[in-house]
């Protein structure tokens, strides 16, 4: 399986706070990879690096075998996000704010492709509303189409169905993995709700403390460490770390 | 440098002005209020004054200059605020649009909105206050180029400080005209001021325009290498403060600042 990222010892501190220590994985093409971890684990931070929106202060990310560090502008083009704590700017509609971040991409036949995915995420009928006053699950989901504008081939989604209610997220978890098995692409996922984890993502890594402390299949991970479910070894990884990791 | 990235930023900008009766009125509102304020204040002071000496195109069209400059860089800083008040810096800067590519946006985007507050600015002065451009002849042009040039630096310098202390900051933009205007000579000639003033008038492109425009309604003529040498302090001066964006760019990817104007906090 060819890879559409590559980190390799990935590092960044603030101050005397170490953020991220050391972390290498790859995500490969048609793959879902969750990044789970408790708060503080360095998650949000790995992402940040990934999207150039922050400096590591050692090591090397590679989107399709392009550096982000000297080619940021050709390793962004392949990439796109979404984020519970980044909406589009609420000032615009959807198809406006779909339109602005389509030339950033630079989408090709872009009224078609803003004109499909409205369709794919149910978002016609606020084509010309706001995003500032749709509800946190709809704005959630223009978020989606927007990442979806230019087909990456590395989508980044932190937490992408914190905010949708269960029927939303599950029809929102099909499109991704939809996404990850017809396409070219892979993901990289982060989420707190585990058995969504279960259900989409075909790897994990579990962080803590700026470090992968496991790394598995999520359906197998938790009887390999005599576990019940992938939520009791979430628990237990975020209150004893160091148990696991001498494991 | 990618056009289609720049038209992105400027069309950004147009359907948040074109959906925003709030974004509209104040681009020309101000200004005219302006030239109405100083037109009339000039049309007294006409009265008062020595018959013969009308005090229209000096007074009243150096407010017309003065207030180009400032709806010049108010273009470029009202385009970054937008992007600071939709909290949208992780939304644009993770994309591949470079920093020149988002400046240069910024730069069109004031161009447009500055465009339609002169306009205004000049159909009042000329319909209403009898404000004749032929007094300035061919000089109008570098007058207007220094000018817009000037005003572009600063907008640049204003929005790095922005990014660089946060929105808080932008208390620190409104007032960088007024801190400079004492020093350029938008009334008064450069003589008038004490010496130490003068020494910084000397480094301020906006200087030269206001003594040459003097010059000109006194019936001399301007010196060209004054506008020459306020063109290259002008360009100068762009140059320095997209450098002064960029180390501050840098810096907030460095560490973090970029993706916390979004984010609340970094895990």
């Amino acid at each position: 399986m060819s890879k559409v990222l590559s980190v390799t010892q990935l590092c960044k501190t603030y101050g005397e706070t170490v953020a991220v220590d050391g972390l290498s994985f790859d995500v490969g093409r048609n793959e879902i990879v969750g990044l789970l971890g408790p708060n503080g684990a360095g998650k949000t931070t790995t992402i940040n690096m990934i999207l150039g929106v922050l400096a590591p202060a050692s090591g090397k990310i590679c989107i399709e075998g392009v550096d982000v560090a000297t080619h940021r502008s050709q390793a962004l083009q392949r990439t796109n996000f979404a984020a519970v704590y980044a909406p589009l700017p609420g000032n615009l509609t959807v198809q406006q704010n779909l339109r602005v971040f389509g030339l950033l991409y630079a989408v090709k036949n872009l009224a078609e492709r803003i004109a499909a995915l409205l369709q794919q995420f149910d978002l016609e009928k606020f084509r010309d509303v706001k995003c500032g006053v749709l509800s946190s699950g709809e704005q959630t989901r223009v978020s989606l189409a927007k990442a979806m504008l230019n087909s990456p081939q590395l989508l980044l989604l932190d937490e992408p169905t914190a905010s949708l209610d269960p029927a939303i997220a599950r029809d929102i978890r099909k499109k991704i993995r939809d996404f990850a098995a017809q396409g070219t692409g892979g993901v990289l996922w982060t989420s707190h709700n585990m058995y969504e984890v279960e259900e989409v993502c075909s790897r994990v890594l579990f962080l803590s403390r700026g470090r992968i402390l496991l790394e598995g299949d999520p359906k197998t991970l938790p009887s390999e460490h005599s576990k019940a479910s992938l939520e009791e070894l979430f628990i237990s990884l975020a209150r004893e770390p160091l148990t696991l990791e001498v494991e | 440098m990618d056009l289609t990235h720049i038209a992105a930023i400027v069309l950004r900008q147009f359907y948040l002005i074109r959906g925003s009766l709030s974004r509209v009125l104040p681009l020309f509102v101000w200004a005219g209020i302006d030239i109405v304020l100083w037109g009339f204040i000039t049309k007294y002071l006409n009265t008062v004054t020595p018959p013969g000496l009308n005090l229209v195109p000096s007074l009243l069209g150096a407010v017309l200059l003065w207030d180009f400059l400032i709806r010049v860089m108010q273009g470029v800083t009202m385009a970054f605020f937008e992007d600071v008040w939709s909290r949208n810096f992780l939304n644009i800067f993770a994309t591949p649009l470079s920093i020149s590519e988002y400046l240069s946006g910024l730069v069109l985007a004031s161009i447009a909105t500055s465009s339609v507050g002169l306009l205004v600015m000049v159909v009042l002065a000329t319909t209403v206050f009898g404000l004749s451009f032929f007094v300035y002849g061919l000089m109008l042009v570098p007058f207007f180029l220094v000018l817009f040039m000037c005003g572009i630096a600063l907008g640049i310098l204003g929005s790095g400080l922005v990014l660089r202390l946060g929105p808080p900051a932008e208390w620190f933009v409104w007032p960088i005209p007024a801190i400079i205007s004492p020093f350029v000579g938008v009334f008064y000639p450069l003589s008038t001021l004490p010496r130490w003033m003068r020494y910084i008038s000397r480094v301020l492109p906006p200087s030269y325009v206001f003594e040459g425009m003097r010059a000109i309604v006194s019936g001399g003529s301007t010196a060209p290498h004054g506008l020459l040498w306020g063109s290259c302090l002008a360009m100068l001066y762009i140059l320095l403060a997209c450098w002064f964006f960029t180390r501050v760019y840098r810096y907030a990817v460095h560490t973090g600042l970029i993706a916390r104007y979004s984010a609340e906090t970094i895990s």
